[in-house]
């Protein structure tokens, strides 16, 4: 007498693992080439950069393991004095450049990822705020966002880089720079995060189970958290992912205006604005192959995040 | 049958997916003879808007037509490429749609709407087509309708504004009318002043419309035959009055019997187990068996049969007889 | 049979001006909406009150105050004799919240498409803090669903299937009343038969009490005990069901029982209403029907009529007999 008979009933109950394979998200992903070569590239330069030490040659910043005759070897030919071998070259003083890469990486991508999660949960949090609550806590909130588009975002971050250097105390300055770079990046970039979730956030409160939630009485803070926030993710995965790679290049870019990592920890950024030094006297791989490394990284994540929207988009189905 | 406006052959509407290919209509046949209204009445996914769109030529794809033909006033169509098709629209075929607001320009005012869609289709002067605009809305009961002419959709209520949609629709003169749920999104009271409406400009013109709503008392009043349209299929095709009040159809019989009707009181409502099959999981033979009480094996294995070959009125094995409702009832 | 809910000069008026910086700049004043003016009414125990109307008539909005979802602006809302916008009594609210719940009219958007089913079911007993083991799955086939589909997520189900799931889970705190607003106008013919005899037994099995929300006479004509009509915000006419569709006292439910199609209309050539709903920010003086009204006299457009009793029927209109 119910309609459940009509619910069509599996011949096989598929595995779980085959489900997963066969859903619309997996599907379209297998059938973008585009998506494919990029994920596996970002996975590939995550995966190297964390096991970094296993598979460096050697340490770059350990001056034990450094000779000062490597210096200047170009890729792939042997030292004039030592003979040895670099695969993408040294610099200066005869580090490896490809572990300096490996390293460097490690930096850039810590500080993207670690930046992108602060921006993210203040965005997100922010911006729940606004929409449930609406009223002047939006009014406020979204006044500071509106103010904080009028500056470039990479201004705002030398501006809070300026600021925390300057509080900080001289003996700690290079310890806490890498936080102090996590937090410029990390906070002018929450913009985006807020006002998409405010939107998000607007639309669900008003559907009918954020009501059925009221109702029986559950506490606003919990509608947030239980009901909301899961149904505003899949915007903020597609921002996360491009936010990534812009945090990638805002850490590059101050980094190379010197305002960024230290020498002692160089990231992506760091080791261009070293190379370029060398540029016109001809030892071009000491910038070229960082310059490249942090190219493809960004691409990479930005077509990654270009295919997730279009995927998570209902409209484009 | 070449008297009729709307004539449609076999049509086939399908869908390829990564699953295979869905037919949303199939093998679906009817005419529409001039001044009639045909009623399409059906449940969410029975095809009936599919079938409409296909007739005015304006399938999403990826759904396309993939067999039979479709005649309006013996041209052939379905064939058209797409301008000659988009020209035919407006000029023979007028559009009416659930939702005003959308089917609205809202940034041009109803009186641009009006003369451009005139002048595009008829040859008439500018001050022409703007007399034929003051005509149209007043024929459709806008009150002052001169000086309404420059106002913006917006300005106008929900059911001004589908008086506005059926102005637009009927102000080429075409000589058939798809109205997809017309007066769905509109009150009751409302409601019933635009049947009234339609009715008459069909009788006035002798306009065909095609009328596909899910609301049976509207079809019931306004339509003279009404085709029902089960899983992509014409179940049943008949006069009106026939089909509503003597299915033969066992799901025509339980969905006029599900509607609550006034003598029933506090009894238990008919009802039809089950819910109609999605499109990518059809049941082998007649796509109504696993609901249907009155099923056989004949209706287990073989495809429901084509109403032609039931003497025109039900896709059935073992149509009701009238004695048969009786008791049931 | 006692009242288990009492409405008493129920109003609600709404803000609906524009931001203020544009009020000052268009030198517009406030706009207020009246939804619901002055309504009361009473629904006794074990029974099924029906609020018709169409758009704009107030009908949702005197749903949602009645669950605490929207405050009245005046008047009150007594649920066991405890006012649930008043009352500062925390277990009076939590008993007055369990005893109520509430059925939507788009099942598609009230069931939260990240939740399982058995958390959707299980939510209102889980906010309170109650035992859930064994709940959903008991609900699910109560409903006429497998117990096995506790564990999936809403859009495995059909828009009939969702709206089961929506009174599995409105009666997961063995509410005593349960408000349905248009809980079938967005479901098919068919299933909405299926829909409303569950909602039929299930009243026999539990002796729940429904406020049925709809502007479907057909539905409300089949379903109710007690039948209120509603036009913009007021309540025009109350009579129990037989009463009200033998004889309608007041000329706007007269005007929608001659309105509504009818299965056995066939080429029924009705003359249509006049007019439309006027709009409710600045609502007709005196009696608001009475720019459409066919008996409308000088007094109409003046005074607002009171709610009058004839004999079984109370009904505001100065003309009504």
């Amino acid at each position: 007498m119910s309609d459940s008979t009509a619910k069509q009933p599996e011949p096989v109950a598929p595995s779980r693992l085959r489900k997963v394979w066969e859903s619309d998200f997996v599907y379209s992903f297998r059938h973008a080439p585009v998506a494919v070569v990029a994920a596996s590239m970002v996975t590939l330069m995550v995966l190297s950069a964390l096991f970094a030490p296993l598979i460096a040659p050697h340490n770059p910043f350990d001056p034990a393991t450094l000779n000062l005759m490597n210096g200047f070897t170009p890729p792939m030919e042997p030292n004039a004095f030592t003979g040895e071998v670099f695969l993408l070259g040294t610099d200066d003083q005869g580090r490896d450049v490809f572990s300096t890469i490996l390293y460097g990486m490690r930096i850039s991508l810590f500080v993207g990822f670690a930046a992108v999660t602060l921006a993210m949960v203040l965005g997100v949090t922010l911006g729940l705020l606004a929409g449930y609550i609406g009223g002047w806590t939006e009014t406020i909130i979204m006044r500071i966002a509106d103010m904080q588009l009028t500056f470039p975002a990479i201004l705002v971050a030398m501006l809070i880089f300026g600021i925390a250097k300057g509080i900080t105390p001289p003996e700690y300055r290079n310890d806490m720079a890498i936080w102090v770079l996590i937090l410029a990046i990390g906070l002018s970039d929450w913009v985006q995060f807020a006002r998409v979730v405010r939107g998000a956030t607007m639309v669900e409160k008003n559907r009918e189970y954020v009501q059925a939630a009221r109702l029986i009485g559950r506490r606003p803070v919990s509608i947030m958290v239980r009901h909301i926030l899961p149904n505003v993710l899949n915007p903020v995965l597609v921002i996360a992912t491009i936010s990534l790679a812009l945090a990638i290049i805002a850490e590059a870019t101050l980094s190379f205006l010197g305002v960024g990592a230290p020498p002692t920890q160089p990231s992506l950024g760091t080791l261009i604005r070293i190379g370029q030094g060398f540029l016109f006297s001809g030892e071009w791989w000491i910038l070229f192959f960082p310059a490249c490394t942090l190219l493809v990284l960004a691409l990479s994540v930005n077509l990654l995040g270009d295919w997730l929207r279009d995927a998570l988009n209902p409209r484009l189905k | 049958m070449n008297t009729a406006v709307l004539s449609v052959r076999d049509l086939v509407v399908e869908i390829p997916t990564r699953n295979g290919v869905l037919r949303p209509v199939d093998q679906v046949s009817y005419d529409i003879a001039p001044g009639e209204i045909l009623g399409v009445v059906g449940e969410s996914g029975a095809g009936k808007s599919m079938t409409g769109n296909a007739v005015i030529g304006l399938l999403d794809p990826p759904a396309r037509i993939t067999g039979g033909e479709i005649h309006v006033s013996g041209q052939r169509i379905d064939n058209l490429p797409r301008e000659a098709l988009r020209r035919l629209r407006g000029r023979k075929i007028g559009m009416i749609f659930q939702d005003p607001l959308t089917s609205l320009n809202p940034l041009l005012t109803v009186g641009e709407q009006l003369t451009e869609t005139i002048r595009e289709h008829l040859d008439v002067s500018e001050s022409e087509a703007l007399n034929r605009a003051v005509a149209a809305l007043d024929e459709v009961g806008i009150p002052a309708a001169r000086q309404r002419i420059g106002s913006y959709p917006f300005e106008f209520s929900g059911g001004m504004r589908q008086r506005v949609v059926i102005a637009l629709a009927l102000c080429a003169e075409p000589e058939l009318v798809i109205a997809d749920e017309p007066t769905t999104a509109l009150d009751v009271s409302v409601q019933a002043q635009i049947v009234a409406l339609l009715k008459r400009l069909c009788r006035d013109r002798g306009v065909a419309v095609m009328l596909v709503t899910h609301d049976m008392g509207v079809i019931a009043e306004a339509a003279d035959r009404v085709a029902v349209m089960y899983a992509g299929r014409l179940a049943e095709i008949g006069p009106v009055r026939d089909v509503v009040s003597h299915p033969t159809h066992p799901y025509t019989a339980g969905l006029m019997a599900s509607t609550p009707l006034a003598s029933l009181g506090h009894n238990r409502l008919r009802q039809i187990p089950g819910a109609m099959p999605r499109l990518e999981a059809l049941p082998d033979g007649c796509a109504f068996h696993p609901r249907c009480a009155y099923a056989e094996d004949t209706c287990r294995a073989e495809p429901g049969p084509s109403i032609e070959t039931c003497g025109g009125r039900a896709a059935c094995w073992f149509p009701l007889s009238h004695d048969e409702q009786e008791g049931a009832a | 049979m006692s009242a288990l809910i009492s409405v008493k000069n129920l109003t609600r008026v709404f803000d609906v001006s524009k931001p203020w910086l544009n009020r000052v700049i268009e030198r517009k004043p406030k706009a207020f909406l009246t939804a619901v003016s002055d309504v009361s009414f009473e629904v006794p125990e074990n029974s099924v009150y029906a609020l018709v109307g169409e758009s704009g008539s107030g009908k949702s909005t005197i749903g949602k105050i009645i669950v605490g979802l929207v405050p009245p602006t005046s008047g009150s809302v007594e649920v066991n004799g405890v006012d649930l916008s008043a009352s500062k009594n925390t277990a009076d609210i939590a008993r007055v919240r369990s005893d109520i719940q509430m059925i939507f009219q788009d099942p598609y958007a009230s069931l939260n498409p990240r939740w399982r089913v058995r958390d959707i079911i299980a939510e209102p007993v889980t906010v309170l803090g109650g035992e859930t083991e064994g709940l959903a799955e008991r609900l699910l086939e109560q409903v006429g669903l497998s117990a096995a589909d506790a564990h999936e997520y809403p859009h495995e189900f059909s828009g009939g299937q969702r709206q089961r799931l929506c009174i599995a889970r409105a009666l997961a705190s063995e509410p005593k009343m349960i408000v349905c607003d248009e809980p079938t106008s967005a479901l098919d013919v068919s299933v909405q038969a299926q829909v409303l005899n569950l909602m039929s037994d299930l009243r026999e099995e539990f002796g729940l009490t429904y406020l049925f929300i709809s502007h479907d006479l057909t539905v409300v004509q089949h379903v109710a005990d007690m039948i209120g009509v509603l036009y913009l915000g007021s309540l025009v006419e109350e009579a129990p069901r037989d009463t009200l569709f033998s004889t309608p006292k007041h000329p706007y439910t007269r005007m929608l029982f001659d309105a509504a199609p009818r299965m056995d209309g066939f080429g029924r050539e009705v003359d249509p209403p006049k007019g439309e709903i006027p709009d409710p920010i600045n609502p007709p003086s005196g009696c608001t029907f009475h720019p459409r009204c066919p008996l409308a006299v000088d007094r109409c457009r003046t005074e607002r009529p009171e709610m009058r009793r004839i004999g079984e029927t109370r009904v505001s209109c100065h003309m009504a007999e």
